[in-house]
């Protein structure tokens, strides 16, 4: 698994950027990004070169962030490679809560991150499944 | 405009003052034989029931506290036994629990007295139709204002609070003189009248309002735009409800039905009485009252008494509108809200740790707003949303079911609400409700 840092956004203008402020002001590389919104609040999702580091940033700015494990795979740029991968989670019953791509290519193939309801069947039956189940080492290659 | 009982409401003050003296002595022996904690702080003071001679000895007496109707919650402070009581009210407690006062069916009576006073002086009559749109229930307004329009014999529409279409088009064909409901309502209504224009089709000539701050801004404006007279009334459930003390129509101050209420000022901090004319903490010390009766009870509300003859003949000592509270209370479309009770719910929220917040009211289309900004932490975020929104929703629904009105919640960063010397500041009141 890798490490993610999740980020509060609060409803107010401006906000989403000075978080991403502070961490090019920190040198953090972000390799991959998502956001979701709700009326009320947002919830900034990031996989970045160095979580601890980009936590410290985070906490000076006076943003609640967290730090937890997530599923990232890599799958062959090919038609239907990821539907394969997705299957076999539908297959043993674990449904997927969110997921995002990262940007750049892992030797040619997508790098997606997943969260699902169950972390540690997810890893194992995608292992099992022949799906390409990244770690943090992999990453640092990105 | 006309009295309800000339012969008191224009009482000599000498009299009035050896009318309160008598009173005073007989409630403060009944009290103290029938409220434990009354003569518990009797006690404490080393005083007896027979030190109590008149009205001179007021200031000697024990303060009470809106805390003493927690700490007895729900019937220990009657003076009465249950059999004996024929209505309970109740209202907001500083915390989650709320408050309960109780009535005989003489101080039923007796309130109706006291705001048919009210309806007379604002010119009601037996031919009048008046529209009480308080909240009946709980809450001492609605059956309040009713008992009082029934004994002047007017014709009573007790069509409570909300239901704005339904209330205009009532006071169109009902042909309605006499509003009773909160100001801020009150100037809603006005709105919606125009609205749906059915000005024409209005014949109110009066209104009593009250159960919340109002300017005299406010007052020109509801009396413009309905073509009324606007009366101010005051009243709090643990004295009475509505019409401790009510408006004539000099509109100079409130006076109070003092056959039945002693009004004091007094240094909110010291407890000592003030000069007269000086302003300070309201207090009353109730004296006919069977069921549930107080001696020098906290209102919490800073104004003044003018003891000067009003041009209206009567003898009856007026009141200011209050200018403030000494204490932290709110008055929120009508609900008395205490941060404390908001802080009580972010308490059990957040497992035991009470996160910082910020309550903000301010008022849009004259209905009043509440806004809470609560700061986000650790502890309450999560990886997903739908646990955030949880989160948020609990506090909503809690809020709800504790101060009884509904409260919009948003979720700010950590340290991100204003903080003086240290401390978060707690209220922001954007209303300006006071002149
Ligand atoms: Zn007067």
């Amino acid at each position: 698994m890798v490490k993610q840092i999740t980020v509060f956004i609060e409803n107010k203008p401006g906000r989403l950027m000075e978080m991403l402020k502070a961490l090019a002001k920190n040198d953090i590389d972000i390799k991959a990004f998502s956001l979701a919104d709700t009326t009320e609040f947002g919830i900034a999702r990031m996989i970045v070169s160095d979580e601890n580091a980009a936590k410290k940033a985070i906490d000076d700015e006076g943003v609640v962030a967290r730090i937890c494990n997530i599923i990232t795979i890599a799958v062959p740029d090919e038609p239907g490679a990821l539907m394969k991968a997705l299957e076999i989670l539908k297959n043993n019953g674990i449904s997927i809560e969110y997921m995002y791509a990262f940007a750049e290519k892992l030797d040619g193939a997508s790098v997606i991150a997943i969260r699902t309801d169950n972390q540690e069947l997810a890893d194992e039956t995608l292992s099992k499944g022949g799906v390409k189940v990244l770690n943090q080492s992999d990453i640092e290659k990105l | 405009m006309g009295y309800y009982q000339k012969e008191i409401e224009c009482m000599p003050r000498e009299e009035i003052k050896k009318l309160q003296g008598e009173r005073l002595v007989w409630q403060v022996k009944r009290m103290y034989e029938r409220v434990e904690l009354f003569r518990k702080r009797m006690d404490e003071k080393g005083l007896k029931p027979e030190d109590i001679k008149g009205i001179e000895d007021l200031a000697k007496l024990p303060f009470s506290y809106k805390q003493d109707l927690r700490d007895y919650y729900p019937f220990g402070l009657f003076a009465e036994p249950l059999k004996n009581i024929v209505r309970v009210h109740a209202s907001s407690g500083t915390t989650g629990k709320q408050i309960v006062v109780g009535y005989t069916r003489n101080d039923l009576d007796t309130w109706k007295d006291c705001m048919a006073r009210q309806f007379a002086a604002a010119g009601a009559t037996d031919e009048d139709i008046i529209q009480v749109s308080y909240g009946y229930g709980l809450f001492t307004g609605g059956l309040g204002a009713h008992g009082g329009a029934e004994r002047i014999g007017a014709m009573v529409v007790p069509t409570s609070s909300g239901n704005t279409s339904r209330q205009i088009q009532t006071m169109a064909d009902f042909g309605t003189t006499i509003l009773c409901c909160t100001p801020s309502y009150a100037m809603y209504l006005a709105e919606a009248i125009e609205e749906a224009g059915l000005k024409d089709k209005i014949k109110l000539k009066a209104g009593v309002f009250g159960a919340e701050p109002w300017t005299e801004d406010m007052r020109h404006a509801i009396e413009n735009s309905l073509g009324i007279k606007a009366y101010d009334v005051y009243g709090l459930s643990e004295i009475m409800g509505p019409g401790v003390a009510y408006e004539c129509s000099c509109q100079n101050g409130m006076h109070v039905s003092e056959d039945m209420f002693i009004p004091e000022i007094i240094n909110p901090d010291t407890g000592e009485v003030l000069p007269e004319g000086e302003q300070g903490e309201l207090v009353f010390t109730t004296l006919t009252k069977e069921g549930f009766p107080v001696i020098r009870y906290r209102t919490r509300d800073i104004c003044s008494l003018n003891y000067e003859q009003c041009e209206c003949g009567r003898t009856f000592v007026r009141m200011n509108k209050p200018t403030g509270r000494s204490d932290d209370m709110l008055i929120i479309r009508g609900v008395n809200v205490f941060p404390s009770q908001i802080e009580e719910v972010l308490l059990k929220i957040s497992s035991g740790v009470t996160p910082n917040y910020q309550i903000v009211v301010g008022r849009e289309n004259n209905t009043d707003t509440l806004d809470i900004n609560v700061e986000m932490s650790e502890a309450l975020f999560a990886d997903d949303i739908k646990s955030i929104e949880k989160i948020e929703r609990k506090i909503v629904t809690d809020l709800r079911s504790v101060l009884g009105i509904g409260a919009k919640v948003h979720l700010v960063n950590p340290k991100s609400i204003e903080r003086s010397e240290g401390k978060a500041k707690r209220v922001i009141d954007n209303r300006n409700l006071r002149d």
